[in-house]
């Protein structure tokens, strides 16, 4: 059985030959200028939005999203703050809400209870990078119980077998990891990516996602045919820091342009 | 079963702690490692070269001293201390760096890169990688930095580059943070050579499996000095590794009772200390690719700690210790940086050791109980490493008059 994720992506792609997802990181620079950003996101047609909860030891985070979780904690976010937060931009946008954080979050919080939470705060899904197959039987069960999808990651150094069985525990969409390395560096459109999703595509039929340094129109029309989703990180984080609303505003004309 | 010898579907768990909690982009890199090593583990000559190595280079096998006049004093049990401040570097962490330098030239890699707090295995990495030719990254706290400038000042001219962690807490927890965004990066030419018997499996396993070279020669050496075994085996733990690599010797020994020391910095409560065993302010929780006893708040995110030893400044501790304690074969205890500091001036005027800040925190425990017990018993604690690193740290502690005067002579002299 789909979840509503999917099915809202697949919707969604009949009218749109790539979607746009983007993310946040709760609580930085504040909880408002989150929602600022969410509205200029909103406007210009941006359809998943993953909203990270900040977590102390960010390890698979690149530089600016590292300062970002730490400020955000810093500046006393909590996990409660942020479920709250995931409640009322799920509410108000029409965009689709998923959570991204890392698995320390759900694990403190209980894994039932968790997803119960994200439920009840109209999120359709979570991404949790540093919680491999191995680990998430018990939380995946409790996930597709709940329609929440668990977004699984490939990445260019895995294997076709491993590609596979990531694929069969994915549920909604899969994330491709378009390189090596922490999120932030720009990342070059080229044939090793294209090859990569081609060896996500054989991996799986879920929508494919493509995100980790995609930053203008070009990485945009590269992928168009080859994926369904572009994701959009710090890419968007640099334009509100370098410009604010205005400087998020410009980015993502530019964008989808 | 021994501790390695894992069931089925629960590789790389010590009970419920343990596992490995990475990033996929690493999983190819970590089973490659973890192949490799199993292939090491598995082949006899692998074992012996890695003793011929560490005979040779590191002065192997360090000797256990009796701490006759300590032993006195305290009017109890007789002290015995393994001497791991002998290695070259000065502590145990060259054990598990010039193992992992062996699996690093199997694994055909040319770059390692390692995290440190007290510098002990960040100097460590550093000679390795000069004898063995592989490029080097340490990646060290602000604050360690800061306070470790002596073992900095080795790993530069070792060639290393040492690169200051301004993240997060700016301590050993950050560092480690960074190396893992480093090996996402450059896994295909870069080994991390892991310093404690923490993180994702294999790590805690493999630095295990090397440090164990200090058990297997203590239990030896001590019966050979004394023709019993110690009723009591202390060591300091920070992350671990050198606790694991003596209390391994006598696990099988029932009578011998093992006791692990960590950080009692200024006492119980949250970013007080560092003792996640031993106090009540740690819970568990998965972060930096395991899971284990972390000092974190009910969010899970983790919390400062305290101690005056930068090695043992760290949110979270083996999840193979937090397995061996709740099955009751460890017991865990604290030492505060004040017990730190009287010990640390018992132990160098009444035997002429200069144990680490680290090391000391195990000879607070031990001095403690063998106070307490017959003087026809015996304890050996673990030298984990020496404590000249620490001369501005100690003399700070010391209150030391003339060292401050020497520092404003040099300061004065290098702004002339
Ligand atoms: C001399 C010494 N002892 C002990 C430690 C603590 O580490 P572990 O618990 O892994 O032995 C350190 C760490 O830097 C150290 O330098």
């Amino acid at each position: 059985m789909s979840t509503t994720l999917e099915k809202y992506v697949r919707e969604k792609l009949e009218k749109k030959e790539i979607l746009l997802m983007t993310h946040v990181i709760c609580g930085y620079p504040s909880f408002e200028d989150n929602y600022k950003e969410l509205k200029i996101m909103a406007e210009a047609g941006v359809d998943l939005v993953e909203l990270q909860f900040p977590f102390s030891e960010p390890s698979a985070d690149g530089p600016l999203f590292v300062k970002a979780n730490q400020i955000s904690l810093e500046n006393g976010t909590t996990v409660d703050q942020c479920f709250d937060f995931l409640e009322k931009i799920s509410k108000e946008f029409p965009f689709k809400t998923m959570m991204m954080g890392y698995y320390n979050t759900a694990y403190k919080l209980g894994e039932e209870k968790y997803i119960e939470r994200l439920k009840a705060a109209g999120a359709f899904g979570f991404i949790l990078p540093d919680l491999p197959i191995e680990e998430a039987g018990p939380l995946h069960t409790f996930a597709e119980e709940n329609d929440q999808a668990p977004i699984m990651l490939m990445t260019p150094t895995n294997t076709q077998e491993r590609l596979n069985s990531i694929g069969s525990n994915a549920e909604g969409l899969v994330y491709a990891v378009a390189r090596k390395g922490v999120t932030g560096k720009k990342t070059a459109m080229d044939d090793e990516v294209g090859e990569f999703l081609l060896r996500c595509r054989e991996a799986t039929d879920l929508p494919l996602g493509v995100g980790f340094g995609l930053s203008c129109k070009d990485d945009l029309d590269y992928l168009k045919g080859k994926a369904d989703i572009a994701i959009i990180g710090t890419a968007a984080l640099r334009a509100w820091e370098e410009g604010q609303e205005e400087g998020l505003r410009t980015f993502f004309k530019n964008l989808t342009a | 079963m021994g501790l390695f010898d894992f069931e089925d579907g629960k590789e790389g768990y010590y009970g419920e702690f343990g596992g490995s909690f990475l990033p996929e982009i690493l999983t190819s890199t970590v089973n490659e490692l973890r192949d490799c090593f199993y292939d090491c583990k598995d082949d006899p000559s692998f074992w012996n070269e890695f003793v011929e190595l560490m005979h040779n280079y590191s002065g192997r096998p360090t000797p256990v001293t009796h701490l006759k006049n300590l032993s006195e004093k305290l009017g109890g049990a007789q002290i015995f201390a393994k001497r791991e401040d002998l290695n070259h570097t000065g502590s145990h962490k060259v054990n598990n760096v010039m193992g992992q330098g062996l699996l690093c030239k199997r694994l055909g890699k040319t770059r390692v890169i390692a995290e440190t707090g007290a510098g002990q295995h960040g100097f460590a990495t550093a000679t390795m990688s000069a004898r063995m030719g592989f490029d080097c990254t340490i990646y060290m706290g602000a604050v360690d930095v800061a306070r470790q400038r002596p073992n900095v000042f080795w790993m530069e001219n070792l060639g290393a580059t040492v690169v200051a962690v301004e993240d997060g807490q700016k301590t050993l927890k950050d560092a480690i943070n960074e190396c893992l965004r480093d090996w996402v990066t450059n896994m295909s030419t870069t080994h991390y050579a892991l310093g404690t018997a923490c993180g994702p499996h294999p790590f805690p396993e493999i630095v295990s499996y090397f440090q164990r070279i200090i058990g297997v020669e203590a239990r030896d050496q001590f019966k050979a000095l004394t023709g019993k075994l110690p009723d009591k085996v202390f060591a300091c733990v920070g992350g671990g590794s050198n606790a694991m690599g003596l209390f391994q010797g006598f696990i099988e020994d029932d009578g011998v009772e093992l006791v692990a020391s960590e950080a009692g910095g200024s006492g119980p409560g949250l970013g007080q200390h560092a003792a996640r065993l031993a106090y009540d302010d740690a819970t568990i929780g998965v972060a930096q690719g395991y899971k284990t006893y972390f000092i974190q708040n009910d969010d899970g995110n983790m919390q400062d700690t305290h101690s005056v030893a930068a090695g043992l400044d760290y949110v979270g501790v083996s999840p193979i210790l937090a397995h061996l304690k709740k099955t009751g074969r460890v017991r865990f205890e604290a030492a505060t940086d004040k017990e730190v500091s009287e010990t640390l001036r018992l132990v160098m005027s009444t035997e002429g050791l200069i144990p680490a800040l680290e090391s000391t925190h195990g000879f607070v425990a031990a001095c403690r109980e063998a106070a307490t017990m017959d003087k026809s018993q015996s304890v050996l604690v673990n030298m984990s490493g020496r404590g000249d690193k620490d001369i501005f740290t100690v003399a700070d502690a010391l209150i030391d008059e003339h060292w401050k005067q020497f520092i404003r002579n040099k300061a004065d002299e290098y702004d002339a």
